[in-house]
């Protein structure tokens, strides 16, 4: 694994967005929760453009909308004005208030701000979530966590034991969100998984239209997540300062299992493995049969599996998983990248690349232009990520398998399937195919241009050894 | 509680034609927890520069505002594609508390050097309006170092809205043209064509309608332009001026410090379209101009009006919503769903200008509905009150539209179809026929319906 060594002044096009983007997200996923940013107008629109864009989906995000005088004078009265009308409006349970660059920079203290709206308006059936979240202080990953980690922080109250298992899972598709249900399910557990956006960002469609959708973690059980048996943290990159399994360990002593993705055997099995240690339960059959046709499928495809050389970019706990399926399929990585330094990915990825027949750059705040160029160097002929990928297509004719957030030039992002045994094989599937289009595409051309010789060619070429021969002579 | 205009404040931003106020209030700030659908300033000042094709856009500020903006809207280029490319000094904690000056200088050199382009702008956000890096020392500096134009854009997200954005991006562009001399000034028999960006090719179609009519454009602003044309803007005799929200301003001060005249067109519709073809013919051609231009309309319209003509039996008596960013755009959707047999019952925009709204006010039918700066609450409850069959708007009302079982109409900046001239008239009326009479409503509309 070899490291990169120079860092630049100047970013070239991006791989990685902001942390407020990031903390929209775990507030969706509550059951009544509703955001309000704290800043400039365009920071919420943008955002909302993207979440919107990759869900298909109406995303409502309040903003403080600081102007010139809020941010000379403090954006106070902007915030609780904006908390004002989003309860009017929205009438959520739970608001998550989310910090900018500005905010911070001019000083905001949000969490005094809250605390006096909350006894001013004498209001006491809504939870209010101070988030210090500035575009600077990390990348949309470490805004996920840190925002899921503050509103469990905010909710935890004692709770009596029970026999469920807390379950959070990072940035996946309400697919993966809704297929990770269903294999617990299967298994015969109680759980609560948190955030749960599997309905409120993939809503089905309905006669009548909610501004709030239906969905979402209960607050009254995230509440009780300090009685849990178990917290199971798909997370394996988080650093601790933003984890909220971390939290429950330390200050409730619920135990923590820290699992990475499940894609890939290895990491599916290991969510198993943690599932039935927890519970006690057995893994049904069901779920060992499609075990069993993922293997199937990894020897079917193995031969043009072992074609790809892969480029691996994105939020690092997506990252991480992928590269593990990678090298399970000898689709071996070139190159692995994301955009922020990335938590823990690095000393994490030196146990997945060990075996790797040659050496993989990893590159840690990154951007696609070192991406391209890396890329370049090492012949990458696949691309797994998301959507920004499309430049290494058009630039580098390097084909994309879409994965992770955000997906914005193709439908159906949020609907992706790639977790779990059976979401792992449909993944694969999508990486194989890949590889065999591109194949099938080209290789008439490539054998064409390789090895076919035109007579008139040959007979020139005879000609010149003729001469050659006779000179000699 | 009532669900939309629970939200006092807001009463004065909407107005119903005929029946309430005439005047309705615009070009304020965004009220606090509104949830509008308005972005910032820099947003509006990289929307006009960013066409600028041969130029580095450096955004000096956090990650988030440059990769938000990182090729995501359709402007062609015939040339280079710098442009597409979306260049940040990735500001961190360290940089807010000790200023981001070196940064900027060192990414100016790295990308000077890298590049070699003749022009960069440097974009302003947010915290660097508040941590006070001197844009404009440093590149001062850098355009002296390098002999190149680096020009500061004074884009701080918190000092307006989208509209204090295009200012900020007109006065850049301001600077950028000034000549060397004045001797040439106005002196050209050609127009300036501003605030076409070039989408889908649509100002390389427009441009050809001159040809025929045999009128010469000097520079479009700002779509498919370089830095050697911006050099030579001052030249031409006559501004037209589309996107009257992002140029009226650049336009005003060309004609107070050039005396180059301005007029507003639009090519949007088969009637604006035509309209604004002879309004620049009798300003700038001859007796053969005008002939010429009369032969285009002409020649165009017998291909166009029947395929219009054929849409509209299918699309007669439907009923549209529109919210789009600017005024110009909103008045010429009044009258091109009239083209294609439709009212507008609901219209509003992001940052349309006082005599706009009058305009607006003036086209609109008895009964419409006009807002300004509007939120999801609003569009909903207005769309579903005066019972819209489709939206027209952007991407992040795309989804609201569908979830209520409206059509809907993209018409924003990534579209990736000409909406201009004649062969955008026929592409807007297909769009419209596309999304209203698709069979898939049948299935989710209780009592389906479809055209036929």
């Amino acid at each position: 694994m070899s490291e990169k060594s120079s860092f630049r002044d100047v970013n070239e096009n991006p791989c990685h967005m902001c942390m407020p983007m990031g903390g929209i997200l775990p507030v969706k996923g509550i059951e009544g929760g509703m955001v309000v940013i704290h800043g400039s107008q365009g920071c919420s629109t943008y955002m909302r453009r993207y979440i919107s864009e990759h869900f298909s989906e109406p995303i409502d995000v309040g903003s403080s909308s600081l102007n010139e005088k809020g941010t000379v004078y403090g954006g106070e009265k902007n915030l609780k004005q904006a908390l004002d009308n989003i309860r009017r409006v929205y009438n959520p349970q739970l608001i998550g208030i989310l910090t900018t660059c500005l905010a911070e920079t001019i000083g905001e203290d949000i969490d005094r701000i809250t605390e006096e709206y909350l006894i001013e308006r004498q209001i006491h059936d809504l939870a209010i979530v101070p988030v210090s979240t500035p575009g600077y202080g990390g990348t949309q990953a470490e805004g996920y966590f840190l925002a899921l980690r503050e509103i469990v922080a905010h909710l935890a109250e004692p709770a009596p034991k029970h026999n469920k298992i807390n379950v959070f899972v990072p940035n996946m598709s309400p697919a993966d969100i809704r297929e990770l249900k269903r294999m617990l399910e299967v298994t015969g557990v109680e759980y609560t998984l948190c955030p749960d956006f599997s309905d409120t960002l993939d809503r089905p469609y309905l006669e009548t239209y909610s501004k709030m959708a239906p969905g979402g973690t209960r607050i009254d059980d995230i509440k009780a997540m300090t009685g849990a048996v178990a917290t199971i943290e798909i997370g394996v990159t988080v650093e601790e300062k933003y984890s909220p399994g971390q939290f429950l360990k330390e200050k409730f002593g619920v135990p923590l299992y820290t699992l990475p993705m499940p894609i890939g055997v290895k990491n599916c099995d290991a969510l198993f493995e943690a599932v039935s240690k927890i519970s006690g339960k057995k893994v049904p059959e069901a779920i060992l049969s499609e075990r069993g046709r993922l293997l199937d499928a990894m020897v079917d495809s193995h031969k043009y599996n072992f074609a790809g050389n892969s480029v691996i970019f994105g939020e690092p706990e997506l990252v991480y998983a992928v590269s593990q399926l990678c090298m399970e399929n000898g689709v071996y990585p070139k190159v692995i990248a994301t955009g922020g330094p990335g938590g823990k990915l690095r000393e994490l990825l030196q146990g997945v690349v060990a075996e790797c027949p040659e050496p993989v750059e990893v590159l840690l705040e990154s951007d696609f232009c070192e991406i391209r160029e890396k890329s370049r160097l090492r012949n990458v002929n696949i691309a797994i990520g998301h959507s920004e990928g499309r430049y290494l297509t058009e630039h580098e004719n390097i084909p994309l398998v879409r994965i992770g957030f955000p997906i914005h030039d193709r439908v159906g992002g949020h609907r992706l399937l790639s977790v779990g045994y059976t979401g792992t094989t449909l993944f694969l599937d999508r990486i194989t195919n890949t590889l065999l289009e591109r194949k099938l595409e080209t290789y008439r051309t490539d054998m064409y241009n390789l090895y076919y010789k035109e007579e008139n060619d040959l007979a020139a070429e005879e000609d010149e050894v003729k001469h050659d021969e006779l000179f000699l002579s | 509680m009532s669900q939309t205009l629970a939200i006092d404040e807001r009463q004065d931003f909407i107005t119903t034609k005929g029946r309430q106020k005439a005047h309705l209030k615009c070009d304020a700030d965004s009220i606090a927890g509104c949830v509008s659908q308005r972005a910032c300033v820099y947003c509006g000042a990289r929307v006009v520069l960013n066409p600028i094709t041969d130029a580095i856009h450096l955004v000096h500020g956090p990650i988030g505002c440059s990769a938000y903006t990182w090729d995501i809207r359709g402007s062609l280029t015939s040339g280079e594609d710098l442009f597409r490319n979306s260049f940040s000094t990735d500001l961190r904690e360290q940089d807010v508390i000790f200023g981001g000056e070196k940064k900027l200088t060192a990414a100016i050199d790295q990308l000077a050097v890298k590049y070699h382009p003749k022009l960069i702008f440097v974009y302003s956000t947010c915290i660097v309006g508040v941590i006070g890096d001197d844009l404009e020392a440093v590149a001062k500096a850098a355009s002296k170092k390098y002999g190149i134009e680096v020009v500061p854009v004074q884009s701080s997200g918190f000092i307006g809205n989208k509209s204090a954005g295009y200012k900020a991006a007109c006065d850049a562009l301001f600077r950028l043209i000034e000549p060397e001399n004045r001797a040439n000034v106005g002196k050209t028999k050609s127009i300036n064509y501003l605030g076409d960006f070039n989408l889908a090719g649509e100002a390389w179609i427009i441009k050809e309608y001159f040809r025929q009519m045999g009128v010469k454009v000097n520079v479009v602003l700002t779509g498919d332009s370089s830095y050697d044309q911006l050099k030579k803007v001052t030249q031409a005799s006559l501004n037209i001026m589309q996107c009257a929200g992002s140029m009226n301003y650049f336009a005003g001060r060309m004609q107070e410090t050039y005396g180059i005249p301005y007029m507003q067109v639009s090519f949007l519709g088969l009637e604006d379209t035509a309209d604004s073809l002879r309004r620049v013919a009798a300003a700038v051609g001859d007796a053969e101009t005008i002939r010429r231009t009369e032969e285009l309309i002409a020649r165009e319209l017998e291909v166009t009006a029947p395929i219009i003509e054929g849409y509209k039996k299918k699309l007669a008596g439907k009923k549209a919503a529109v919210y789009v960013g600017g005024g110009f755009k909103a008045i010429s959707l009044i009258k091109q769903f009239r083209e294609l047999g439709i009212e507008v019952v609901m219209i509003g925009t992001q940052t349309g200008r006082k005599e706009e709204y009058d305009t607006i006010n003036d086209l609109a039918s008895e009964g419409t509905v006009i807002l300004d700066d509007a939120n999801p609450a609003e569009l909903e409850k207005f769309m579903t009150v005066q019972q819209a069959d489709l939206l027209v708007g952007g991407v992040k009302e795309r989804p609201l539209a569908y979830k209520l079982g409206k059509a809907f109409i993209d018409h924003n900046h990534d579209r990736k179809h000409p909406l201009s001239g004649y062969v955008g008239a026929v592409n807007f009326a297909k769009e419209v026929y596309t999304t209203v009479c698709s069979p898939v409503w049948k299935y989710v509309r209780p009592g389906g319906v479809t055209h036929e």
